[in-house]
This record gives structure tokens, C-alpha cells and sequence, in this order.
């Protein structure tokens, strides 16, 4: 049960650097919340469920502000872009349209105009929606301190629900995303009850890679939302796929297995049961579809 | 409709523009100098007996102006709190729900009063809390009051034997001979529905403004859909005589009936009283879910028997709501008058039954007990047709009522259009054609509302430009003003620009029923029919010596008076409105007009809706959805479709997705995120027919609009489910989940 109340008293800093931020950080970051798009960071202070002594505002932060792509580096998004900036962006509609995908059912648009990708992973929500297509998509948080910068892949991010492997005097400065390799796609489902401006019961982002000449799978990422503490992989499920021709027996396998893996909860958006076969019919359908992206056959 | 200029026509609301560029003024808006602020503090259990309440740490700290709890509420003096209705209950001996008022406080900020409130002590001795209402009406179910007899509350009745019982109210209807009616019938089914509290889902939460001066009156701002009802009940806890309150009119967002309980406004008005100085009170959204009353649950058993040839031999019915925690909003009274009449059925059996629970209490929502009781009874239709393999509209069409027949109640049915509405969706589906695709499927069923009717007085002012103002105490929940705008313009034969309305305060305004039961169009029209003639009958007394006409050859239209043998011989209202304040003249023209006593103008509404499901999610698509309805005459055509299409995004979210989720009595899901109502992409838009089959008793023949398209909406979308996977769904809401735990029990069988 929420409860809204009126805000605490907090100190409110808006610095203009990264290098002023990461040292406000490094003196006072295990009391400091960053703020970017706000939107998940305004309601949990409104209910009560943090309070922090300060709250440091990153948006005039120049790196965190940074959108490009080359064909080397990949994809670099700022830590502050909000969504809707980054889902105008060319490259990512023409090369990473499973983020796109993902990062365009977030919320609302009014949310999307607000909040930001770095602060959709930052909040560590188990249903993060972009959280699956950047775990296909190989992401890397790059994180800074005073101390200086270390990349951590996002395999290696989400730690618990709220919770991620970035350290008290350290901030999210962008998010990496390598260049898709050539004969690759993948997409990402969910199922909320309701059709828009909710929160996934389960979601599912696939990717695949095929090795063009034997049209046998190269590569191949299953990513899971709101079905265990974290987003997570499923590498058993992977596995079973690489190195195959696909077939109608494989994906179901595969369906299931990732139904196996997930760690769902029941609560009161759905039982525990039931995410766990969403899984089973995301998966299937994510994989049909991302072979249907790739002019794959698949046998019956 | 040709005969009329302005009424029938599409005309925007006339608030609109001010809603949508900010500056209309709710109650939130408000502020006074020195304003405090006041908040509640609340129960955190079901049901627990209160040991210990001490506010002396609230009441000293820095800032509180004053902390009140029940000793200090004038009304509670001598009287049983259950008889004060649709007010916030401040806790006594023991509180019966969780998030019951126990205290309030006023302070110099919110943040003050949110810290006293956290200082108020409450020792509590909790009890188990009932929460279902089969368990609740076991007689060996402990009573939660000692007070409350069936049908007697507060007052034991004085036949000895009676006990006291959670069953609050119960009515039995008994028609014909029900035994008989079922050996007659060839197919006889009986099954459970089960639906679940419901909330209205108004964009605004509910604040009050509330001061008194020197002379001790009280002057309150909040949105309300009575100000007179709601002075009423204010007066009545404040002990104050009612005109020593008055309520000024504020704009509404959103009501549904869920604005009738005054949740704050009395608490402010006491702060304000006990302080001296003016208080807000305002409810965040939690509070809204959590003590922002609901509709009730239901569980309804019903049976229906009929020959082969399908005619309605008899019906046995049991209605049971859960009131929650207070008897005061009783749904077993509507029960009577809006269930089984638009069938023809000669034996019938009615039991209806209202519950307490440990719950949040409960209040009305549009159509109240009537869409849970035909989610029963529509369904229960369908499975018929079906099992006869008649059409579900033909069927329908069979045995509906007809004029002058007899309703369970005992009331003769006047003129209403059943045949002519459910043949207009028989037609609308020919031509649309039947469901091609794989999951599809379609639903059909019809609603019934019986209405009401109120009373309602007003005034109008023709003015020396030759315009006119209209004065009334309703306040406007649903564009009431815009439609009878049309009605004074049609008059006066002006234009729409040409007419004001006012809603006045309490001490300005003439009385007025509140805006529920679809009656304030229906019932307000003629007190304002009426203030218009009566002051057309001045406006052709003064002009009828400058015509040099008779008075009764005059009539109205293009902004001036006209002799009916020829048009030449006319005079503008304008100059009519100014020669009456000459030396000439007969003083202001001010038109008066009251009305009560109005029989209601039944009204029906069918509905038709296709769904496609998906069978591996269970997850309902809304393809297209129509409803046909009897309005008798619509007054603002794109205003009642506005109506039919709000009520079935209304009826799809009850359906498919809301519902409060309770913990041993207490509301978890108290956000717009899990409290679930669908967005504009949930529903598709919704195609409307209206038909007009006058009523003989309003005014140009309408009828009550608003409610009746909530009715059908729950059977319509179950029986579409149903069509699309053959799974029958008898529990709401129908979720993605119930729905593919349906499909997969019968893949098994």
C-alpha cells in the first residue's frame, strides 16, 4: 500500500560538470539520489519510500547528454536522454529497433518526455521494459567516479529489485550498445492487461544472429522482464538454439526452458502461474517473429 | 427534428472552454486568507476496537490549531451515527474499516498537520473482520453493530425475537405462482454471478474549503453533486439549522454518483468552526481508493425458466451487495424497480439483500445495483438463447414488455421503446453482417433503467438587452447546463449565445434534488419549461398593447416577439426587457418555475460488441462496440453519445480489468497503475443509435440518458467472450488470467 504525503526536506544541486557531480558524489553519495527524467525517483520520495538528504540533478550534465553512433563504437546514449529524444533518433529506428520497441511502450508519452533509459535501468525495476533489448543487444553501463571510469556489462548490472552493481560515489554516465552484427534482428513483447500506460506482467526481448550461407543460428539472446528479482538471461534457453536450423520442436523447447528459468512472484498484478506460461508464449512468439525478421523458414 | 431550432442540435458544452484551458475554478482551487490545512488521521485495521485514543502530543505541537475526533461532532450527540449518511464516520467505540476516520487535524501547513496526525495515539484491539458477505449473513456470524436490526437501523424493532444482524436491508418481491411458472418451462437454468467493488475513477479527488464568521455561519466550497442535499447532511452533523450553512457550487470533476458522500467537507467545516479561521482539506489519490467510496460487490443467483419455443415461464432471483462497513447506501432498494422489467415474466421471485463487510462502505455508481444485476440476469439470457439455439436478439425481442404491462414492483409500465430499440440493433447487426475471423466472437444484451425524478425550482431573468439568465442550484456533472441552455433558447426562440446560466449557492439558488438517477435533465427541464412560459406570459402582456395584438397571438422566435397572423408586427426582447423597468412597465421580468412529484421515464439500451481473444494469453480485444438506447428526444444529440460512449469505457474497464484488491479488509492497490481502468486504446470507438420513442412525460418526450447505457456493457462483453472461446465467465473482472485458466479447464474436459 502507497501512501502520498507531502515531500521532506532535501538540498537540491544542479551541477553544470561531471567532474563537480562525481565529486559531490564521492563526499555525500551514500545520502544523494540522482534525478534525471524523475519519474520514478518524485513518486518514491512522494510516498515515503526513500528520503534522500539530497537530491543532485544531472540533466546540465554534458555527458550525460550525449547521443551518437558510429559503426565501430555502436550506439552511445546519454545517462539523461530522455526517451522520447532518443526514439526520434535516426540510427536507432534504422539499426536497433528492438530497443526501439521496447523503449517506446515505457509509460506515457508524457513519461517518455521525461524519463530517460539510464534511469529506466537505474531504478532496477524487475519489468524495466528497455532492460531486456539491452541485455540482447550486449549494453554496457559506462560509470564514473572521481577515481575514474569502468564499464560494467549489463549481464553484470542488475543485482536485486532497486538494486544495481553501481557504487555509492558513482554515476551512469551512458550506456553503450554495440552495433548489431549483419544478419541479426530480435524483438521484444510484453503483456500488460492494459493496452498502453502500464507495467509488463512478463515481457520478453529475443535476438538472433544467423550464420547467412547454413541459415543456422550464430547467435542467440532470450532476455526476461518482471519474472525474477531482476531482468534477466536465459542461457540454458540460448543455448539450446545455437548452432541449429530452427524448427517448430526447437522453439517450443526453447519456450518452455525460458519458462523454466524465469523466477516469477504472484502478487497482485498476477499469479505466478500465469507469468511463467506468458513466458513460454512471449518466447515462441518473440522467436517466430525475429525469424520472420530474418527471412528464415522455420520447419514444421 | 425540424420542429425545434436549438433543441436536437450538436452544440459543444459550454464549459468546456474554461475546463480546458485551466480556468475553471474546483474546489482544490480555492484559497483563503489564513488558511489552515486539515488531514486525517485513519484506521490502519478492518476491524478493531479502539482502547486508547489520545491526541494531547498532536494538539501541542508548534502550529496545530486544533485536532477533533467523535466526542467533539455535535450531530453524534444522542443520535446513532448510522442514521448520518454519506458522511466521513468518525470512529467511536470501534472502527469497521480500515482507513475509517479516527481524528483530524488543522494546522498552519500540510506538513504540520501530516506530523501531528503521526502523533495522534490509537490503541487498537483488533477483532476478526468479515469480509465476505455469505459468511457475513450466517446467523452465527457475530453482529458488527449491536444496533443494527434488518430493515431497522438503529432502532430495535419491537417484535421481541428480532436480533441484531449484518443483513442490513432485504426486500422479497413475490409475483404469480413460482412453482407452477417452472413446471411449466421446458429448460430451467440457475447459476452464480459474482461481480467486485468498483470505483468510480473521477479524475478529481475530493477537497473542501470550508470558513465561519462572526455569526457562527458556515460557508463551504466542495464538489458535490446536491449543494442542498449536501447542506442537509453537513447541518446535520454540525448541528447547525441548514440555512445556517451554505455550500457554494464549484466545477465537478467528475462524479458518477461517487460525489454524493461528503467525505471532507464536514470535517473542514468543523475545523473551521472549532478554529475560527478558514481550513482546506484535500485527499490524495491513495485516500480517494481507500475511503473514496466504492460500488459494491455482488453475488447474484438467478433461474430462469422457458418453454422450447422460448417464453419466459417464471424467474427466482437472489441479489446480494456488500455495503461494507455502513448501512446507509442501500442497493436493495433499486432492486425492485430496475430488475426483470423489460421481460414479460408471470411468476416471479425476488430476494434482494444489503451486507456489511469489514470493508471500505460503499455508494452509488451510475445505475446503482443495476449493472451487477443484469451481469446476472443478461448472461444468464444468453445461456438460454443458446441453449435453445435462438437468435440472442430475437429472443429478447419475444418477450419484452410492452406498455402497460405489469414490472415486478407492481408498476404499470408507461410507453417505452424495448420492441423498437432491440429491433434497431437486430437491423444495425443484419447490415453489418456476421463475425468472420478465428477467437471472434459476439455479445448482445440489454439494459434496463428505471430512473428518477426530483425537485427542482428556477428563475429566469430577461434582461434589458434581450438576453436571458437562467438561475438554478444544480450543479453540472454531465453538460446538464448546456442541454437546458438549449431548452431556454429554444424558448425564448434566441440564440444559445444569448442565454446565461448561474448556478447559484445555497442561499441564492431555488432547491434542487441532487444530479443522480438521470433525473436533472429530465426532472430540471420543466421548472425551467415552466419559468419560461411564465415569463413569456409577461413579455406578451407588455407587448401586446404595442403590437396592438391579443397576448395569446404572440409568439417567439429570431430574438423578438411576432403576431402569428403576421410576421411584420414584431418587437425585439430587448426593447420588451427595458419598457419593463419604465414607467410603463410591470418591473423586471423574472420567469418562476418548480417542479416535483414527476413520474420517471424508463430507458432502454441495447448493447452489441465484438471481441477477438487471445487464446494463449486469455488477453480481450475490443473490436467494435454499438449501442442503441431510447432517449425519447435528444436535446444535445452529440452530449448523449458522449454519455453511451464514457458509460461502455466505463462497463469495459468493470468487465475486463478494475476491481479493488483487498488484504484482510484493506484496499491494496491504491494508484491508477493497479487500480486499472482503460485508456483510450483499450476500447474502440463506440457506434450509437438513438432512438426516440417520446416519453408522455417529459419535456418535448425525453428521458433519463446517463445511466442506462452502463447497464449492459458487463453481460454484452462476457457473452462476446463466451461466442469467441465458449468459455462462460460468471466472476468479474474477466481478466487475461480467469479468461485462459477458462480455456485451459476446457481443452481438459
Amino acid at each position: 500500500m502507497t501512501s502520498t504525503r507531502s515531500i521532506g526536506k532535501f538540498e537540491y544541486k544542479k551541477p553544470g560538470s561531471l567532474r563537480t557531480t562525481l565529486r559531490i558524489l564521492s563526499n555525500k553519495g551514500a545520502d544523494a539520489r540522482i534525478l534525471a527524467g524523475g519519474t520514478d525517483l518524485i513518486p518514491q520520495i512522494k510516498q515515503g519510500q526513500i528520503s534522500p538528504s539530497l537530491v543532485l540533478d544531472v540533466k546540465n550534465v554534458p555527458e550525460l547528454n550525449r547521443l551518437d553512433w558510429n559503426e565501430d563504437r555502436g550506439l552511445r546514449i546519454g545517462a539523461a536522454v530522455p526517451l522520447s529524444k532518443l526514439l526520434t533518433f535516426v540510427a536507432i529506428s534504422e539499426r536497433y529497433s528492438i530497443l526501439a520497441q521496447a523503449c517506446s511502450v515505457i509509460g506515457s508519452m508524457q513519461i517518455r518526455n521525461r524519463g530517460t533509459i539510464g534511469g529506466n535501468i537505474c531504478n532496477a525495476a524487475p519489468s524495466a521494459d528497455s532492460a531486456p533489448a539491452l541485455l540482447c543487444l550486449g549494453a554496457r553501463a559506462i560509470v564514473a567516479s572521481k577515481n575514474g571510469n569502468r564499464k560494467i556489462n549489463l549481464d553484470d548490472f542488475f543485482m536485486a529489485p532497486g538494486k544495481t552493481s553501481i557504487g555509492a560515489d558513482e554515476l551512469l554516465v551512458e550506456i553503450e550498445v554495440p552495433t548489431p552484427p549483419a544478419h541479426s534482428a530480435g524483438c521484444y513483447m510484453r503483456h500488460t492487461t492494459r493496452e498502453e500506460m502500464d507495467i509488463a506482467v512478463a515481457g520478453v526481448a529475443s535476438f538472433l544472429t544467423i550464420a547467412p550461407r547454413s541459415k543456422k543460428l550464430k547467435e542467440v539472446r532470450i532476455a526476461l522482464g518482471a519474472v525474477a528479482p531482476t531482468p534477466l538471461r536465459v542461457h540454458g534457453a540460448e543455448a539450446l538454439l545455437i548452432g541449429k536450423s530452427v524448427t517448430e520442436r526447437i522453439i517450443e523447447e526453447v519456450a518452455e526452458e525460458a519458462a523454466e528459468e524465469a523466477k516469477p512472484i504472484s502478487d497482485i498484478r498476477a499469479s505466478a502461474e500465469y507469468r511463467r506460461e506468458l513466458v513460454k508464449v512471449l518466447t515462441r512468439r518473440t522467436l517466430w517473429k525475429s525469424c520472420e525478421m530474418l527471412g528464415i523458414e522455420i520447419q514444421r | 427534428m425540424a420542429k425545434y431550432s436549438v433543441v436536437g442540435k450538436r452544440i459543444p458544452r459550454i464549459d468546456a472552454l474554461s475546463k480546458v484551458t485551466g480556468t475553471a475554478i474546483y474546489s482544490g482551487d480555492v484559497t483563503l486568507p489564513d488558511m489552515l490545512y486539515g488531514k486525517v488521521c485513519r484506521s490502519p485495521h478492518a476491524h478493531a476496537i479502539i482502547r486508547r485514543l489520545d491526541v494531547t502530543k498532536a494538539r501541542s505541537l508548534e502550529g496545530v490549531m486544533a485536532v477533533i475526533t467523535a466526542s467533539d461532532v455535535p450531530g453524534y450527540k444522542n443520535r446513532s451515527p448510522l442514521l448520518l449518511v454519506e458522511m466521513p464516520h468518525l470512529a467511536q467505540e470501534k472502527v469497521v474499516y480500515a482507513a475509517q476516520p479516527v481524528a483530524v487535524v488543522a494546522a498552519t501547513s500540510i506538513e504540520i498537520a501530516e506530523k501531528a496526525v503521526g502523533l495522534i495515539e490509537v490503541e487498537y484491539e483488533e477483532l476478526p473482520p468479515v469480509l465476505d458477505v455469505l459468511e457475513s449473513m450466517k446467523p452465527e456470524t457475530p453482529p458488527i453493530y449491536p444496533d443494527l436490526y434488518t430493515n431497522f437501523i438503529a432502532r430495535p424493532p419491537t417484535d421481541k425475537d428480532s436480533k441484531p444482524s449484518n443483513i442490513a436491508y432485504h426486500i422479497s418481491v413475490n409475483r404469480g405462482d413460482l412453482e407452477a411458472g417452472f413446471r411449466e418451462a421446458d429448460l430451467i437454468i440457475e447459476n452464480t454471478f459474482r461481480t467486485q467493488p468498483i470505483h468510480h475513477g473521477y479524475l478529481e479527488p475530493f477537497a473542501a474549503v470550508a470558513k465561519a464568521d462572526v455569526n457562527g455561519k458556515v460557508t463551504i466550497w466542495t464538489q458535490t453533486q446536491g449543494v442542498f442535499t449536501a447542506r442537509q447532511m453537513i447541518a446535520e452533523f454540525l448541528g447547525l439549522p441548514p440555512t445556517q450553512v451554505k455550500l457554494v457550487p464549484v466545477e465537478i470533476g467528475g462524479a458518477f454518483g461517487g460525489k454524493s458522500y461528503l467525505p471532507l467537507a464536514p470535517l473542514c467545516a468543523l475545523l473551521a468552526m472549532k478554529t475560527g479561521r478558514p481550513v482546506r482539506m484535500e485527499m490524495s489519490r491513495d485516500e480517494v481508493l481507500r475511503d473514496g467510496r466504492p460500488a459494491p460487490g455482488s453475488v447474484t443467483t438467478i433461474k430462469i425458466g422457458v418453454t422450447k419455443k422460448g417464453y419466459i415461464t417464471a424467474a427466482s432471483a437472489t441479489f446480494i451487495y456488500d455495503a461494507g462497513g455502513f448501512p446507509e447506501m442501500s442497493h436493495t432498494m433499486f432492486v425492485r424497480g430496475n430488475t426483470f422489467s423489460q421481460y414479460k415474466i408471470p411468476n416471479i421471485k425476488i430476494e434482494a439483500f444489503d451486507v456489511l463487510t469489514n470493508t471500505v462502505p460503499v455508494t452509488y455508481y451510475r445505475a446503482p445495483s443495476t449493472p451487477q444485476s443484469h451481469f446476472a440476469i443478461e448472461s444468464q439470457m444468453d445461456l438460454i438463447s443458446r441453449a435453445l439455439g435462438m437468435d440472442p436478439l430475437q429472443f429478447r425481442i419475444q418477450n419484452s414488455t410492452a406498455e402497460g404491462d405489469t414490472t415486478p414492483s407492481g408498476e404499470i409500465l408507461p410507453k417505452v421503446g424495448f420492441k423498437e430499440t432491440l429491433e434497431r440493433m437486430a437491423e444495425y447487426l443484419r447490415q453489418k453482417g456476421s463475425l468472420q475471423g478465428e477467437n471472434r466472437g459476439r455479445g448482445v444484451a440489454c439494459g434496463f433503467w428505471h430512473g428518477a425524478a426530483g425537485s427542482f425550482g428556477a428563475y429566469v431573468n430577461v434582461n434589458i438587452d434581450g438576453t436571458v439568465t437562467l438561475v438554478i442550484g444544480v450543479t453540472d456533472v454531465s453538460g446538464s447546463r448546456t442541454s437546458i441552455a438549449q431548452i431556454v433558447a429554444e424558448e425564448f426562440g434566441i440564440p444559445m449565445e444569448a442565454v446565461s446560466i448561474v448556478v447559484g449557492d445555497t442561499d441564492t439558488a431555488p432547491w434542487s434534488s441532487p444530479s443522480v438517477g438521470s433525473q436533472t435533465i429530465y426532472s430540471l427541464s420543466h421548472a425551467v419549461y415552466r419559468a419560461c412560459q411564465d415569463a413569456k406570459d409577461q413579455l406578451r402582456r407588455l407587448a401586446s398593447p404595442r403590437l396592438g395584438v391579443p397576448a395569446s397571438e404572440i409568439e417567439f422566435a429570431n430574438g423578438q416577439a411576432i403576431f402569428k397572423g403576421d410576421t411584420q408586427k414584431s418587437i425585439p426582447l430587448a426593447a420588451l426587457g427595458r419598457s419593463s423597468l419604465g414607467f410603463r412597465g410591470e418591473g423586471p421580468i423574472v420567469g418562476r418555475g418548480s417542479i416535483a412529484g414527476l413520474p420517471p421515464a424508463p430507458s432502454v439500451a441495447v448493447h452489441a460488441v465484438d471481441v477477438e481473444v487471445d487464446k494463449e494469453t486469455g488477453k480481450v480485444k475490443v473490436l467494435s462496440y454499438a449501442v442503441a438506447q431510447d432517449v425519447g428526444l435528444a436535446i444535445n444529440p452529440m452530449s448523449i453519445e458522449g454519455q453511451i460512449q464514457g458509460a461502455v469505457t466505463q462497463g469495459i474497464g468493470w468487465a475486463l480489468m478494475e476491481g479493488y484488491v483487498f488484504d484482510r479488509g484493506k484496499v491494496q492497490n491504491t494508484t491508477f497503475l493497479d487500480y486499472r481502468m482503460p485508456t483510450a486504446t483499450d476500447v474502440p470507438m463506440i457506434d450509437t443509435m438513438l432512438v426516440e420513442v417520446g416519453s408522455t412525460t417529459g419535456i418535448y418526450g425525453l428521458r433519463h440518458v446517463g445511466e442506462p447505457p452502463m447497464v449492459g456493457t458487463l453481460a454484452a462483453v462476457a457473452n462476446a467472450i463466451h461466442s469467441a472461446t465458449g468459455v462462460r465467465l460468471k466472476t468479474l473482472p474477466m481478466t487475461p488470467e480467469a479468461i485462459l485458466k477458462g480455456i485451459k479447464k476446457q481443452g481438459k474436459s
